[in-house]
């Protein structure tokens, strides 16, 4: 992902270390970083979080839109992703740079929240067949530091739950057309529902049989193939992608699935408590970027 | 995983506590240093109006009559002597490109280089074919700062049998203000490791090998035991958390902070965590003052 290029020696030093259960940082294998997380950073969007897990930065940002329906889902509303790769995060993001990995997170998150059984899209529905809600939501990459599809699958999860869409009023008709008022109470607000919102678990192949969690952009280096699943937090699993160039024992790939189901469910546990503690502290400051 | 919100984590502190001396004055570009003119005007300073203004963030110094401004943080410019870390970055005909966080890339002579077996042998046709076996993309060496030609090119020389290739290890990156000029840059620190301060902020960290062992061009590539990764992944934690904290890193420093790690209980994954790194950092300001 990013453009290191380790020697040999450090990689041997890493893959033995994996092969001992020690990693370089002194984590297991099964060990993800600290991560931090905020909500409402940006105050002009319906909803926003700022993720980070070591080096690795991103902010989400969720805007609300109405507008019409597809034609074959009148009822549905709809999300939109789009990834944006920042080129501070690294040189090469410069210019189109980025834009294949942003293809393929974008296309990860759309293909992730497109199952009705992750995120009931049928409450963005406004008048049937003429007027849904559409989520826009944006993705900035703003420090790589390995480990991108966790720490975006989350960041998207939590600026979900921190969304907050004013409630809209049919108010009349006029000439066909629908008028509406949008409520400007701050408390008149509709939430979106995460109770069933997937992350991701990307499990990355280092060696024969031998998988590791959260990878550091150096780890990154030395597995080229990797296995992403999506996990909901009741533990189905909703969808998985393998990228690059390289193959999984089936043993390794059960196995790897497993434990993302698992370590799937503790984190989306510490994640909503998390997020409800955030929500009753009343007087938050919003610590931002400074 | 842990998950912290934002506003529940430290922030990071002023640590500086230096007794007996004079709190060192901090000054930002443009801000006027003194409005006597007759001190001379040394780095990091211009004059404007008459007045000496200050051209990068960092602290006063003052020898004499001589002012000059040590900037915070600065990107690598090189002295001649210095004993830097490097990564090998493109093989050229006669030379190697090394990135060494600096500007430009710099240029390492096969002329400068000690080849394997002979004393004070010439370079031949023979080893200009065979320079990808001696150092190849990625690899990282050790090297010394020959001389700094009129554009600012680094020209590196390892003419000796303490420098050339780094075995297995793990590098750390840390900004060339915080490293304390020193003579001795490899140091065989107590708890068992080999670690070399570059000058130009790369941090490698070896197991010690024997000195008739040390080898200048090939790697041992043995499987390092388990204990001894323990001590890397504790010493890369300890230098990454005085990074973060601004703290110099030097010999003493990072054996203090280990030691403190080491006496506090802390696992080697706990120093991951922003409050851990924050008391480790804290107690080391505290021993190094005494």
């Amino acid at each position: 992902m990013t453009d290191l290029n380790l020697s040999d020696a450090e990689k041997s030093y890493i893959v033995d270390g994996v092969k001992l259960g020690i990693r370089v940082d002194g984590r297991g294998r099964l060990d993800y970083r600290q991560l931090e997380i905020e909500t409402g950073v940006v105050s002009t969007a319906n909803g926003s979080a700022r993720v980070r897990l070591d080096r690795t930065d991103v902010l989400v940002t969720v805007k609300m839109e109405i507008e019409r329906p597809l034609p074959d889902q009148p009822e549905n509303g709809r999300i939109h992703f789009f990834v944006n790769c920042s080129a501070n995060a690294t040189p090469e993001f410069e210019g189109r740079g980025g834009d294949d990995l942003a293809t393929s997170l974008s296309a990860m998150m759309e293909r992730v929240y497109s199952s009705p059984h992750t995120l009931d899209r049928s409450k963005l529905c406004v008048v049937k067949g003429k007027h849904v809600r559409g989520l826009y939501i944006d993705i900035e990459i703003l420090e790589c530091g390995g480990n991108l599809f966790d720490a975006i699958s989350l960041g998207v999860k939590t600026a979900l739950w921190a969304t907050k869409m004013p409630k809209l009023y049919v108010t009349g008709e006029d000439g066909g057309e629908l008028e509406f008022s949008v409520s400007d109470n701050p408390h008149d607000i509709d939430r979106i529902d995460v109770s069933n919102a997937p992350i991701l678990i990307t499990h990355l192949r280092i060696t024969e049989n031998l998988t590791v969690v959260d990878p550091t952009p150096e780890e990154e280096c030395c597995g080229p193939v990797r296995v992403v699943v999506s996990v909901t937090p009741q533990g189905f699993i909703t969808a998985t992608q393998q990228f690059g160039s390289g193959t999984f024992n089936p043993q390794t790939l059960t196995a790897s699935l497993k434990s993302a189901r698992d370590l799937g469910q503790k984190i989306h546990n510490r994640l909503l408590r998390k997020l409800q503690q955030e929500e009753q502290m009343s007087d938050r400051q919003v610590k931002g970027f400074l | 995983m842990e998950i912290q919100l934002a506003c529940e984590l430290p922030r990071v502190q002023n640590m500086v506590h230096v007794q007996g001396s004079a709190k060192p004055r901090l000054v930002t570009p443009g801000e006027v240093i003194y409005q006597d003119t007759s001190f001379m005007r040394g780095h990091g300073t211009y004059m404007e109006e008459g007045v000496q203004v200050a051209s990068v963030a960092g602290y006063v110094t003052r020898v004499n009559r001589l002012i000059t401004v040590t900037p915070l943080r600065q990107v690598y410019q090189g002295a001649v002597g210095d004993t830097i870390v490097g990564r090998i970055t493109q093989v050229q005909t006669n030379r190697w490109k090394v990135d060494v966080n600096s500007r430009l890339d710099a240029e390492l002579r096969l002329s400068n280089i000690q080849l394997p077996g002979g004393e004070q042998r010439r370079s031949n046709l023979e080893d200009e074919r065979g320079m990808r076996g001696l150092l190849r993309e990625g690899d990282l060496v050790c090297v010394e700062v020959q001389k700094i030609s009129d554009d600012g090119l680094l020209r590196l020389a390892a003419r000796s049998i303490k420098y050339g290739k780094l075995s297995q290890g793990t590098l750390l990156a840390v900004s060339p203000s915080l490293i304390v000029q020193d003579k001795q840059r490899m140091h065989d620190l107590p708890c068992g490791a080999r670690v070399v301060f570059g000058a130009n902020g790369y941090v490698y960290i070896t197991p010690t090998v024997p000195q008739e062992q040390a080898s200048t061009y090939t790697v041992n590539f043995e499987e390092v035991p388990v204990d001894i990764r323990k001590t890397i992944g504790r010493l890369r934690n300890c230098i990454k958390l005085l990074a973060i904290h601004s703290i110099m890193i030097s010999p003493t420093s990072v054996t203090s902070a280990f030691d403190m790690s080491v006496e506090q209980e802390y696992e080697i994954k706990d120093l991951l965590k922003p409050d851990v790194m924050q008391d480790v950092a804290m107690a080391t300001v505290q021993m190094l003052n005494e």
